[in-house]
């Protein structure tokens, strides 16, 4: 069984702080992380290599500097990881990522398995899972919890969670699966397998290495544009209740909400 | 630099570094001069872009030098705009029930449709589902396309795209817009692929660009640290979800009726089946429909401390949360946990107890209508967004407020 | 932070990342609990097993990372940063294994060492006795060669993994008449019968690790568990010390970088006054000492780690100077932090309430401070006897 997880390198976006002065994002000194889902991800397609024998390929589209997120996969112990990165890609939305992702895992000779993170946190769209699934023609469950194989690997099931429950979802293989963060909790890496992806060769995946058409791809791919970026209205005029006993406090917080009907 | 929409002229940078706290994507930085082939210049260094650059153009204004610029790239293989009209909603429903979020889309889609001078419809799938179109129109729809087949009972990604895309292919409407719910990010996603046009997740704001009559979607990015306006200039249906309870809803007017066309579909094989549906979390309180929500980060230092947060929550007849490092902890179950990783919630009032107010977390209740936040530390971030900050030790403060409720 | 540059080696650097990671993400959401509970860390022990941390200091011949003394304390030191009842059960392990790569043949390293390198299986060594304590001569556990058997006698009092353990090094006297040169140590499995385990003790710190009584009634042990020769225990014993007292030094470097970390995150948040109580000199000043100390254990315990490694005379010396020195870095760091927490300091909602029970132990274990100092003072009579020669 082939798995392929698709992960992203992303700011850790917890530590990204707005400098009050000038309204910007202060982003000195916020780390480069994988994105908390994919992690998910990985360990769900490691744990399925633990049980049933698996070779597990990670691919990550981005930047050179991508490359350490792949590094990480690999300590976890990954066998194999690829890294999309072309100039060409530059400006790519989701649709033009998903494409590029699609080509990559074509030209990697397909996979039984396809895993993605739910979505990335910078940029909270969710949408590359089920758009790699359309341009490979798979079926995509979103948003599962628990995975299992079914008849020797020919089928899956997994369990997919909406608003106010889960359903148990069946599909034929192979497919996309995007996965919650309550999946699993990812394993940390072996300090062997550190060492051993501290030395490794993270092999590149050009534009042209994975048959990608030139006008499907980076800014001319992609459909949407971003015309304007701005800070979010700020709250004002919050009142400061600091200094009194805490009964003083308490009371003077019920006295005004009630005054303001919030309750 | 090839294919990056954004030019410098290195004739007029002067290397001051500016722009760079400007960019949300952290595609600037400074480089010495002399690693390009450059003219002479009395400054050392030069900003360079690189491929993180969307062209959003965020750095132009403050530029003191007029030294950016931004380059239209060419689109290729857009639509034929001029034959896409209408407004679309998809018409969610559950067990036979139209979700909430739709008539919050319907109203917006009426405001849109108006401006635009275009009808609005919206779009409904299922089985047995056909009396349930009839209620549209009383929340602003002109149409409601029904497709009706016993195949579309259960909500399946592959069934939904295939009915969805067909509709689309054949009415082309110009803006369709969904529910950023568990269904509608499943598959809405895929419909965009396969018609080939862009599609804005979680829109807090839509609006119709009074000049090219497009579609303005903005959307929160980098946690809620910026907001990003995002167009679909050349493809169409011009495509974005929105969340629930982002959108306000309008009055109903029941005495507004509509068109409905009925469109037969052979609903083909699925891939996948659902096996068996389990409604786990109806018991508990639902984050995403409560008005009031009490919430515990770390400074409760224990799982067993989150009783104080369940004696509020109780008492104020609302719902438990959780920021991501009291879910991380394991002291409470991810399913109260709100924020970019969990929820977004907007209810008329937000409790945040011991919770630091991290990004992450912001950008998940910030929308709240008031937010009250009890923490010690006076310049925790989450007082920034507070309408009452009481600075205090939250295991004096909570249960004070409790008791006082109670008498 | 900025960390003084000790010159460590690449894979020390990561050692220290991953343990780090582990300490964090692992260890300290759950420190409270184990502590409350008195429960063993299995499911983490578990976890160091599969990073491949608890072969670290095992030979790679049998499956271990083949690390050194010092890559071995810089993972305890980043363990008991978080807790040192989870870093005394993982140093513990290799407490029990040193007698087994010291004097173990070939084949007995194999079959024991190599499911104690991938964490399958857990050590622990039995030597104190309820009148044997800083006297290692008292003890009374017999071992009667019988045939190709020995047949074993007695108790073991305060055995770290304990009843946990899988693999015990335990020492008997195999002729009493030699009093400590008549000692010798064997292998013992969980399961021999006439081995059982006695009560688990209620300490006062350290709740996570196992302290338990080992009980030998006529335990029959193969003679092939005998390790090297009879009489050969005592001195096996005094190695393995040498060998592991920095490992109770990186212990104390470690809950002292705790405390640390504890005092200063609180204190800047601590408002009194108006203004945090770090900007009071008082406050700074016990902070500047604490930070100043730990700096001087870590490069003792380090400088000790790098002296046992290349072996040689004064191992004993050293390693006994970076135990006492460090641990009592650690007793007075634990004590200032609750000081510096007040009030709540002195309550379970904070660690360093946590940190100052069980910083005692350190004070105490694998040879208490008093008997570090006289190996010191020994060691320095007899270097400067030899002087003058």
């Amino acid at each position: 069984m082939h798995i392929v997880v698709c992960i992203k390198q992303v700011p850790n976006t917890t530590d990204v702080r707005i400098n009050p002065e000038t309204n910007t994002l202060v982003r000195d000194g916020v780390e480069s992380i994988i994105n908390p889902f994919d992690e998910n991800a990985i360990e769900a397609a490691l744990q399925l290599k633990d049980e049933h024998g698996a070779k597990v390929t990670v691919i990550s589209m981005g930047p050179p500097q991508a490359e350490s997120a792949l590094r990480d996969a690999l300590a976890l112990g990954c066998d194999e990881v690829r890294l999309v990165s072309d100039r060409a890609f530059a400006g790519s939305d989701t649709w033009a990522t998903s494409y590029a992702l699609a080509q990559a895992i074509k030209s990697l000779g397909g996979a039984d398995l396809i895993l993605c993170g739910k979505q990335a946190i910078d940029g909270d769209t969710a949408q590359v899972g089920p758009g790699i699934a359309e341009f490979l023609g798979l079926p995509v469950v979103t948003y599962i919890r628990k995975l299992e194989l079914l008849d020797d690997g020919a089928r899956v099931r997994v369990e997919r969670v909406f608003e106010d429950g889960y359903e148990v979802i069946e599909s034929e293989m192979p497919v996309v699966l995007t996965v919650l963060k309550e999946m699993n909790i990812p394993r940390l890496p072996s300090l062997k397998g550190r060492m051993r992806a501290k030395r490794a060769e993270i092999p590149v995946l050009s534009a042209e290495a994975i048959g990608a058409e030139e006008e499907k791809v980076g800014l001319k791919g992609s459909p949407t544009r971003v015309v304007r970026i701005f800070s979010p209205p700020k709250k004002t005029g919050g009142m400061r209740i600091d200094g009194t006993s805490p009964l003083d406090a308490a009371r003077l917080l019920v006295e005004k909400l009630k005054e303001q009907r919030v309750i | 630099m090839k294919d990056v929409p954004l030019k410098i002229d290195a004739e007029k940078c002067t290397g001051c570094g500016v722009c760079i706290k400007a960019c949300p994507f952290g595609a600037l930085s400074l480089e010495p001069r002399e690693k390009f082939d450059l003219p002479e210049s009395r400054f050392k260094r030069i900003v360079v872009v690189n491929d993180a650059c969307t062209g959003c153009g965020a750095c132009v204004p403050t530029c003191k030098f007029d030294a950016l610029e931004v380059i239209e790239v060419e689109r290729v293989g857009g639509s034929r705009v001029e034959d896409y009209r209408g407004v679309w909603v998809f018409a969610e429903q559950r067990d036979g029930e139209i979700q909430d979020v739709v008539y919050e889309l319907l109203s917006k889609g009426r405001e849109l449709a108006d401006k635009l001078g275009q009808e609005l419809a919206a779009v409904l799938l299922g089985s047995g589902i056909k009396e349930s179109a009839a209620a549209l129109f009383a929340w602003g729809a002109d149409k409601v396309y029904v497709v009706d087949a016993p195949g579309l009972k259960e909500y399946n990604t592959d069934t939904y795209t295939d009915v969805f895309a067909h509709l689309v292919e054949k009415y082309r409407p110009e803006i369709v817009i969904a529910g950023a719910t568990s269904i509608g990010r499943a598959f809405i996603p895929r419909v965009a692929v396969r018609v080939k046009t862009g599609l804005t997740a979680d829109c807090t704001g839509l609006e119709i660009d009074d000049e090219k009559k497009i579609l303005l979607q903005t959307r929160p990015a980098f946690g809620g640290n910026i907001m990003a306006t995002i167009t679909c200039p050349d493809h169409r249906p011009q495509m974005a979800t929105v969340r629930h309870k982002v959108l306000k809803k309008v009055t109903p007017d029941p005495s507004r009726s509509g068109q409905i066309v009925e469109e037969k579909m052979e609903v083909g094989d699925v891939r996948t089946r659902v096996v068996e549906v389990l409604h786990e979390m109806q018991n508990q309180v639902n984050l995403a429909e409560a008005d009031i929500i009490v919430s515990g980060g770390r400074g409760l230092g224990k799982p067993e401390n989150f009783k104080i947060i369940e004696e509020l929550a109780r008492e104020l007849g609302g719902a438990v949360g959780a920021s991501r490092a009291a879910v991380d902890a394991g002291w409470i179950p991810a399913y109260h946990q709100v924020g970019q990783t969990g929820k977004t919630v907007c209810p008329k009032l937000y409790i945040a107890c011991g919770i630091s107010g991290a990004i992450q977390h912001l950008a998940g209740m910030s929308s709240s209508d008031t937010i009250v936040a009890i923490n010690k530390d006076p310049d925790a971030p989450i007082f920034s967004v507070a309408d009452y900050a009481i600075v205090g030790d939250l295991f004096e403060v909570v249960p004070a407020i409790t008791k006082m409720l109670r008498e | 932070m900025v960390e003084v540059d000790y010159g460590l080696t690449e894979e020390q650097l990561e050692i220290r990342n991953i343990v780090r990671e582990f300490a964090e993400e692992r260890v300290k959401p759950v420190r409270a609990e184990l502590d409350e509970k008195e429960e063993f860390p299995r499911a983490l022990l578990d976890e160091l097993g599969r990073m491949d941390l608890m072969g670290l200091y095992i030979p790679e011949e049998y499956g271990g990372f083949g690390g050194s003394t010092l890559d071995f304390c810089i993972a305890v030191e980043e363990l008991s940063r978080a807790c040192i009842g989870v870093s005394v059960s993982f140093a513990a392990n290799a407490l029990g294994s040193y007698p087994i790569l010291f004097a173990g043949t070939e084949e007995q390293k194999k079959k024991y060492m190599t499911p104690l390198a991938k964490g399958e299986k857990l050590a622990a060594f039995g030597l104190t006795e309820p009148s044997a304590g800083s006297d290692v001569s008292g003890i009374q556990t017999t071992a009667v060669r019988k045939d190709d058997k020995y047949i074993i006698n007695g108790t073991k009092q305060w055995i770290t993994n304990g009843g946990e353990a899988d693999i015990y090094s335990v020492i008997a006297l195999t002729d009493k008449s030699k009093g400590p040169r008549g000692a010798s140590f064997f292998v013992i499995e969980k399961g021999t019968p006439g081995f059982s385990f006695g009560k688990k003790e209620k300490k006062l710190g350290i709740h996570a690790s196992a302290t338990r009584e080992l009980i030998f009634e006529d335990c029959e042990v193969p003679a092939e568990n005998l390790l090297g020769r009879e009489g050969m225990g005592f001195l096996l014993a005094m190695k393995t010390f040498d060998q592991s007292r920095p490992g109770i030094g990186a212990q104390g470097v470690g809950l002292a970088q705790g405390c640390l970390d504890e005092a200063v995150e609180y204190g800047r948040h601590r408002v009194q006054f108006g203004h945090p109580i770090t900007s009071n000199q008082a406050i700074q000043h016990m902070l500047a000492d604490m930070a100043t100390k730990i700096e001087a254990a870590r490069g003792l315990v380090y400088a000790s780690c790098r002296a046992v490694d290349k072996g040689g005379k004064g191992v004993s010396k050293i390693s006994a100077m970076a135990k006492v020195f460090a641990t009592d870095v650690a007793m007075e760091a634990a004590i200032n932090a609750v000081q510096i927490f007040g009030g709540y300091g002195y309550t379970r909602d904070y660690p360093v309430e946590k940190m100052l029970r069980d910083a005692k132990i350190l004070q105490i274990y694998e040879g208490t401070n008093q008997i570090q100092r006289n190996i010191i003072g020994q060691a320095l009579v007899k270097e400067y006897a030899s002087k003058k020669k």
